[in-house]
């Protein structure tokens, strides 16, 4: 098994690290540097529990492997709250009642963070498409839409103030 | 309406508080099983069985213990020399940990590698299966044939056994039921089946056990819904090779969803636990998805024959059922003892039915053991969809519409609590009005006019009713108990100097917010904030003895637990103010978070100064401090009850399927916080659909599963599911001392027949009487093309 160094930026920090080739990146995220809010639920992309962001895309960390994330920057849910401030989306989960079990909640999250980058008013059917990669057994995806929602609305109310 | 006692500071019930465990997830700081690392953990992986019925000729370890970082290969023949290669069901059955000689279904546990590394695990395990010899036999997958003279004997090990049948259970007047069928006007009868499905939570199931040897102290974090009993099976189990029950601690963390499918003990817990106990080392076993589908407890399947006589008028006057039920190798389904079908009888449902008989043999096959829930109370779901198709069916036959065949047949508000035919004494219900403000919502009538326009113009849509009636929170303990251990469940609640308090449950949380609904039991009971009350479970080492969560019990009996325990610390509260405020206990009044001299309401004392006074100023000769703990045992079950409308869109040339409105109308008594209630009846509605249009786990004739993997299993996305139309009426419990009732689990059991109702409504003026779930665009485009619809 060969051996790379891989230096990777996550959460605006910097990682180097030895690792195998065949290290899956989640594997890489949740046993090597405890972040553990990212979750495995399937491991053939099919749940969107492992959800994070690659230089602001969102990716299923469990079917990418770690080297492929060399010299590449990672955002995960233990980087989305900044300066003890919680991210509209993590609000919006809260107020909505958008999590039960919460295991699929880190993966909504980053998946709703890019689709509202790219889209900061979309309609219930495009958030319905846009999170349909997540599963989630618990909450049968009404009040997901509904954080998502409370999250564009409070983010574009921030983004008139700042205009 | 629902009204509040206590006010929004204190949080006590009917306040939709949001809740205090998000703080931890929104962040990804939960902890669940698979976040625990600890120093030296070795993994575990499990090599597994590609066939569904095999002799194991050989099994040659040591490709596996070549690779660098393999500790050991654990096989059957390992284990039997603890005597731990069988272990029990909870139905008293038995269960292979790992074989010694034949493998009974595709993807059994095999044997076990312990590695550094889990890529080093898969390796190993990768090199095992390589290694193992197998002798193929014919597997037995139709429980149809279970009982033919030349199908195999698949159990051997169990002595006196001739045949696979594994029991048989009826209930019911069998003879005043045939009187009624001879006699009825009308009888209708349908063959119908309820799939075997998966609950898939989205977390699999996996363990961290940890073996100390200079404390002898095991310690297992595991995914579990019953943390309690799991440490007494263990000690029960391992109890001759030196693990005791004081010396075992089961942490069950948080928990991503169970749904039922986390109650069992799996072969893996077992095996993980073996090998810490033997190496001495942490040791991690977290199962993948396929395994979790392939080898996890499955749910349901049940063929069942449904029969119902009526008057011509409509009067239901008998039902009959007859089911076969498929167990796979093992009966490992996780019923109360006394229940081997669980609280099926419950299928008279909602209505006032004479006479019924319901009769059931339960056989063995070559597929995975189980019989758990799928979110639902016991074999509920079965029944519930077993009276509410064969209803539709009568008044298709009779010409009648199906609201209307249902409020004549109803059981009436006047008549609870009322005894059904087959024995369960139903606490409260009133029924009409619930079915009443769902067609109010979903605009029955103008819907039935659009189905007659659009029907003469060859398109197709079809409206769904289910009227169902849940029996959960087992239970009363003369009644119901798991492997002999009473199914009460309890409360220890402490109120700290300050007026803080904290409380710890037998229960244990996968989602449905206990640490937010319990604080508000408690602060309506005792007026303080709900945010001030912390609450704990699931660590068997600090919380009381309880049976667990599900089949919706947490809030008929642990819930009730907290709310007893409350009125005992109530109780030592008022002679505390009493002393304080130097007057008798009958001279005081209590409103929630504090006593009052009656008539003198300025002379009173918070519930914060008594706990100050409870440890700083308690009068002399009673003991110090302010806590209490309770084990409830309910009296009865509580029965929620609700009507659901399904109004489904068909694509008479593809067989498309739609969903266009749900509406759905539950009445769970007493409610602890509108908002989690409501969250749990969406997801349940979601567990409902699923079943109804997607899923069924299905084997090949060689007992090759198909499907054992989240590419093929469907699951129902954010695509898929509808918006869900909720709403409520309320009929409290008689005798919870809440009036609450459960409620996660009306949904799962209450979406299935609506949306099959739906569909054959759809399809019925086509002679169509029943179609079986899943019903899929592919079952239904075949009955278009049989019916000439499509060419
Ligand atoms: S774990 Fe990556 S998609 Fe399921
Ligand atoms: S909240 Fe449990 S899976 Fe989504």
């Amino acid at each position: 098994m060969s051996k790379h160094s891989i230096t990777i930026e996550i959460n605006g920090e910097s990682f180097t690290q030895e690792v195998d080739s065949r290290k899956l990146l989640i594997h890489f995220l949740r046993d090597d540097l405890a972040l553990t809010g990212t979750h495995i639920g399937c491991d053939t992309s099919s749940c969107g529990a492992c959800t994070i962001l690659l230089n602001g895309k969102s990716i299923k960390a469990c079917t990418f492997f770690a080297v492929q994330a060399n010299n590449q920057k990672i955002e995960t849910i233990e980087g989305v709250e900044q300066g003890g401030q919680l991210h509209p989306l993590q609000e919006g989960f809260h107020q909505e009642h958008g999590l039960q079990c919460g295991f699929c909640t880190p993966g909504m999250i980053m998946r709703g963070k890019e689709l509202l980058e790219k889209n900061p008013n979309p309609t219930e059917e495009e958030i319905r498409w846009g999170i349909s990669g997540n599963l989630c057994r618990c909450t049968g995806y009404s009040n997901i839409i509904k954080s998502i929602q409370y999250a564009a609305n409070k983010l574009n109310e921030k983004q008139e103030e700042a205009a | 309406m629902i009204m509040c006692k206590t006010s929004k500071e204190i949080g006590g019930m009917g306040h939709s508080l949001k809740r205090k465990e998000d703080a931890r997830f929104i962040r990804g700081l939960g902890k669940y099983t698979d976040d625990v690392q600890l120093p030296g953990m070795l993994y575990m992986d499990i090599a597994r069985s590609p066939f569904a019925y095999a002799k194991i000729k050989s099994i040659d370890k040591s490709a596996a213990m070549e690779i660098p970082g393999v500790l050991a290969v654990i096989t059957g023949e390992d284990l039997k020399q603890y005597n731990l290669h069988w272990m029990p069901t909870l139905m008293s059955d038995t269960q292979m940990v790992l074989p010694t000689d034949t493998v009974m279904y595709q993807a059994q546990e095999v044997a076990a590698v312990i590695a550094t590394d889990r890529y080093i695990a898969a390796d190993a395990v990768q090199a095992l299966e390589n290694s193992i010899e197998y002798e193929q036999m014919k597997p037995l997958i139709d429980p149809h044939k279970a009982l033919d003279a030349d199908a195999p004997l698949l159990r051997p090990d169990k002595e006196g056994r001739t045949d696979n049948h594994i029991w048989h259970w009826q209930t019911g007047d069998q003879e005043a039921t045939e009187q009624a069928f001879d006699e009825a006007d009308v009888v209708v009868k349908e063959q119908v089946y309820i799939p075997r499905i998966h609950v898939a939570s989205i977390e699999t199931c996996g363990c961290v056990a940890s073996y100390e040897k200079a404390e002898g102290k095991l310690t297992v974090w595991m995914t579990t819904q019953a943390p309690h009993a799991i440490r007494t099976v263990i000690a029960l189990v391992a109890g001759h090779v030196g693990l005791s029950e004081e010396r075992i601690r089961v942490i069950s963390p948080d928990i991503g969803g169970g749904f039922g499918g986390k109650v069992p003990v799996y072969p893996g817990y077992v095996i993980a636990i073996a090998a810490s106990f033997l190496i001495g080392k942490p040791v991690k076993w977290i199962e993948d998805r396929s395994e979790n589908l392939q080898a996890d407890s499955f749910a349901r399947d049940y063929h069942m024959t449904v029969e119902l006589a009526s008057t011509k008028e409509g009067k239901m006057t008998g039902l009959r059922i007859k089911t076969l039920a498929d167990h796979g190798y093992t009966d490992a389904a996780a019923n109360p003892s006394k229940f081997p079908s669980g609280l099926f009888s419950i299928v008279t449902g909602s209505y006032d039915i004479p006479t019924a008989f319901t009769e059931m043999d339960a056989v063995y096959t070559n597929k995975p053991p189980g019989g758990v829930a799928y979110r639902c109370s016991f074999r509920v779901t079965e029944a519930v969809h077993a009276i509410e198709r064969i209803t539709d069916v009568l008044a298709q036959k009779l010409g009648r519409d199906p609201a209307d065949l249902r409020f004549q047949n109803f059981i009436q508000k006047d008549q609870f609590p009322y005894r059904s035919a087959l024995g369960w004494e139903y606490d409260s219900g009133d029924y009409a009005p619930a079915l009443r403000k769902a067609m109010d919502m979903v605009g029955y009538e103008e819907l039935r006019k659009e189905q007659a326009e659009k029907r003469a113009r060859g398109e197709l849509m079809g409206i769904g009713i289910s009227s169902f009636t849940e029996i959960v929170g087992a239970g009363p303990s003369k009644d119901f108990d798991i492997l002999g251990i009473k199914m009460f469940d309890s409360a220890e609640v402490r109120i700290h100097p300050t007026g803080k308090a904290i409380a710890r449950f037998g229960t244990k949380s996968q989602g449905q917010g206990h640490e937010t609904t319990y604080a508000q039991i408690l602060a309506e009971e005792l007026g303080i904030p709900a945010m001030h009350i912390q609450i704990e479970e699931g660590d068997t080492d600090t919380a009381p003895y309880g049976l667990g969560t599900y089949a919706s019990r947490s809030t008929p009996t642990a819930g009730a637990a907290a709310a007893k325990a409350a009125h005992k610390i109530r109780d030592k509260a008022r002679k505390i103010a009493a002393y304080l405020l130097e007057v008798s206990e009958e001279d005081l009044e209590w409103e929630p978070g504090k006593f009052f001299v009656k008539g003198a309401p300025e002379r009173s004392k918070t519930i914060q100064d008594i706990a100050f006074a409870a440890y700083t100023n308690h009068p002399q000769g009673m003991e110090a401090g302010l806590e209490a703990t309770h084990y409830y045992d309910p009296p009865n079950l509580t029965f929620p009850f609700g009507s659901y409308i399904c109004v489904m869109d068909i694509d008479p040339k593809t067989a498309e399927m739609k969903i266009r409105r749900f509406v759905a109308i539950d009445d769970c008594g007493n409610i602890i916080n509108p908002m989690i209630v409501t969250g749990q009846i969406h997801g349940g509605l979601a567990m409902g659909i699923a079943p109804a249009m997607y899923e069924e786990l299905i084997y090949d004739d060689d007992g090759n599963i198909l499907n054992g993997t989240f590419m093929d299993y469907l699951l129902p996305t954010s695509v898929e599911t509808p918006n869900w139309e909720t709403g409520h009426t309320i009929t409290p419990s008689p005798h919870h001392p809440l009036g609450a009732k459960g409620v996660a689990e009306s949904p799962t059991v209450g979406a299935p027949p609506a949306v099959a109702n739906a569909v054959v409504d759809a399809l019925s003026h086509l002679g169509v009487t029943h179609v079986d779930i899943p019903v899929t665009p592919f079952k239904v485009w075949k009955i278009l093309k049989e019916k000439g619809v499509i060419s």
